[in-house]
């Protein structure tokens, strides 16, 4: 296959999926989709419901295992790797899960640092665990929560544990499954922010799933401003040319493209995801 | 008819793989001590109630209901052998399991079914721990410890039960002579029996439950199927096995 990729930019490269594959009993649940990411690189995924983002984010963590196709992560082939290696790897992602995947008979504390207790790669001196999920908590601005358990909190802020618990290990890799789905316009906003935040200070790459169109607009017009604290519109270049945009249909990648080339879309599928209007 | 047999293929396939695992993991570190712990509690304690309650009115039941026939051989005073043999050999074991099966088969499936749903055991897989090590392993080493006593437990306050009705409430026999028949009835195959079978039901109660709770797909409905499959593949299969092991010990002889 020819990729028009420098050697430069491989190495860059943090995650890349070749011709992907994924079979269920009586569904594709995706069909040769090729996929990459590069550090400091924003991909927004969007596609009907059960067209596949779901599947996508679980191999590219190895939690799935493709029946076609090749799978680099940090230019290492993991296509056939043992479970042991994908242990490794996942040192360097974080994932939040699009059903929480918070362990409800731990406290937010404890979830935390899970991460960090049972991650061999991730090498945390058992001084170090409760400054960090400290600081990863802070982050979400839920410093005040450790010793609560996630039933006790609401849906927004059950996401923003989610996140932290994601971004603990400072992955250089973020996936987040539909981190708003559900939300109030505000807190999906909030929430919005934090994954912007998390990009934007420690240049991670970000692939976000997502339904609301509104989602993938602020992350390709809007960065972190850490100086006032809030976002801010970037100024041309920046994000927007770092953010792309896919549109899964029934397991095929039917767009990739930037934010422009997806307004301009005439296809009847893929316009439905982009804004109809202007500002 | 490839169609229907296709998933059942799968199905046991997936319910292998996992079994395998989970024994293999008994010889790999690391060990989640505090789980089995956490285990034996909730499924040893948790189920001493009704195993007992079950026990000794199986006990007095069977007494009930053997006094007419033995009064008519005129052999009341063999009471207790019947209810020791009865007791140790069949139901202690079996009602045991049936019902810790109904607790826990139970349990374990809809726990590890609804931390599916809500993809705790893929956020386990994702944060370096392996959820058969961390949730299978520690539930099958905790019952299949727990089961034997609880069945003898079981055996033993379901002669109590025996020896109540037999002595106390239909006066078939004396004290001494209850207990002596039940002493010199259970030989030596019978004590086996009487652990060995609990030890294996237990194993298959853990396992079913476990198979079932991991491998739940569709939502909160599908917790509720699993957990319902759960106990009557679990309980089925404590009855097939047990014939098994009953035809075995009785071709030792
Ligand atoms: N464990 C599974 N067994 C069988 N089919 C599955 C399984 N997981 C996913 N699928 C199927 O694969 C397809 C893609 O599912 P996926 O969860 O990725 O959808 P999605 O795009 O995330 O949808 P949503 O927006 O609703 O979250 C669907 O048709 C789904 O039914
Ligand atoms: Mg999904």
């Amino acid at each position: 296959m020819a990729t028009p990729a420098t050697n430069g930019d491989q190495e860059r490269e943090v995650l890349r999926m070749e011709g992907i594959t994924l079979r269920f009993d009586h569904v594709t649940a995706l069909d040769r989709v090729d996929f990459s990411l590069r550090r400091g690189e924003t991909c927004i995924v969007q596609g009907a419901a059960g067209s596949g983002k779901t599947v996508l984010l679980k191999i590219a963590l190895g939690l799935i295992r493709p029946d076609e196709g090749h799978i680099y992560i940090f230019g290492k082939e993991m296509t056939r790797a043992p479970e042991q290696d994908w242990m490794e790897a996942r040192a360097a992602m974080g994932i939040l899960f699009q059903e929480g995947g918070l362990f409800d008979s731990m406290t937010i504390e404890e979830n935390v640092a899970y991460p960090l207790e049972n991650i061999k790669a991730v090498h945390c001196p058992r001084d170090e665990v409760r400054p960090r999920v400290e600081e990863a908590l802070q982050f979400v601005e839920l410093g005040h929560t450790l010793e609560k358990v996630p039933s006790e909190l609401s849906g927004g802020m059950r996401r923003r544990v989610g996140i932290a618990r994601a971004v603990v290990t400072r992955p250089k890799l973020v996936l987040y499954d539909s981190p708003t789905a559900g939300l109030d316009p505000i807190t999906a906003t909030t929430i919005m922010a934090l994954v912007a935040k998390e990009r934007d200070t420690r240049h991670t790459a970000t692939a976000l799933v997502t339904h609301r169109y509104q989602d993938g607009h602020l992350l390709a017009n809007y960065t972190w401003d850490a100086g006032r604290g809030r976002l801010a519109r970037s100024d041309g270049g920046g994000s927007a040319s770092r953010t792309r945009f896919l549109v899964l249909c029934e397991g095929r990648k039917v767009f990739e493209g930037s934010q422009e080339e997806l307004e301009s879309s005439t296809d009847e599928y893929i316009s439905q995801f982009a804004r109809r209007w202007k500002e | 008819m490839l169609d229907w047999l296709k998933p059942q293929v799968l199905a046991l396939q997936n319910f292998v793989t996992l079994s395998g695992r989970a024994y293999v993991n008994l010889f790999r570190s690391p060990h989640y001590l505090d789980d089995i712990i956490l285990q034996m509690d909730t499924i040893g304690v948790g189920s001493l109630p009704i195993v007992l309650l079950t026990g000794i009115f199986s006990g007095a039941t069977i007494t009930l209901q053997m006094s007419r026939a033995l009064n008519q051989y005129g052999a009341s005073g063999e009471v207790g052998q019947i209810v020791a043999i009865s007791l140790v050999r069949e139901l202690g074991p079996v009602l045991s399991a049936v019902t810790v099966a109904g607790r826990n088969a139970s349990g374990m499936a809809s726990e590890l079914g609804s931390m599916k749903v809500t993809e705790q055991i893929d956020a386990m897989r994702a944060l370096g721990t392996d959820p058969t090590q961390k949730l299978v392993t520690p539930r099958l080493v905790a019952i299949a410890v727990v089961q034997p006593l609880l069945t003898i437990l079981a055996d033993a306050i379901g002669l109590l039960g025996g020896y109540l009705m037999a002595v106390v409430a239909l006066h078939l026999t004396t004290d001494m002579q209850y207990w002596s028949s039940a002493h010199q009835a259970l030989e030596y195959d019978d004590i086996l029996q009487g652990l060995l079978k609990p030890f294996v039901f237990a194993q298959i109660i853990a396992l079913v439950g476990c198979y079932y709770g991991m491998f739940t797909t569709g939502g909160a409905q599908g917790v509720g199927r699993s957990t319902t499959q759960a106990v009557v593949t679990s309980i089925v299969w404590v009855f097939v096995v047990n014939l098994f092991i009953g035809q075995f010990f009785i071709n030792l002889k």
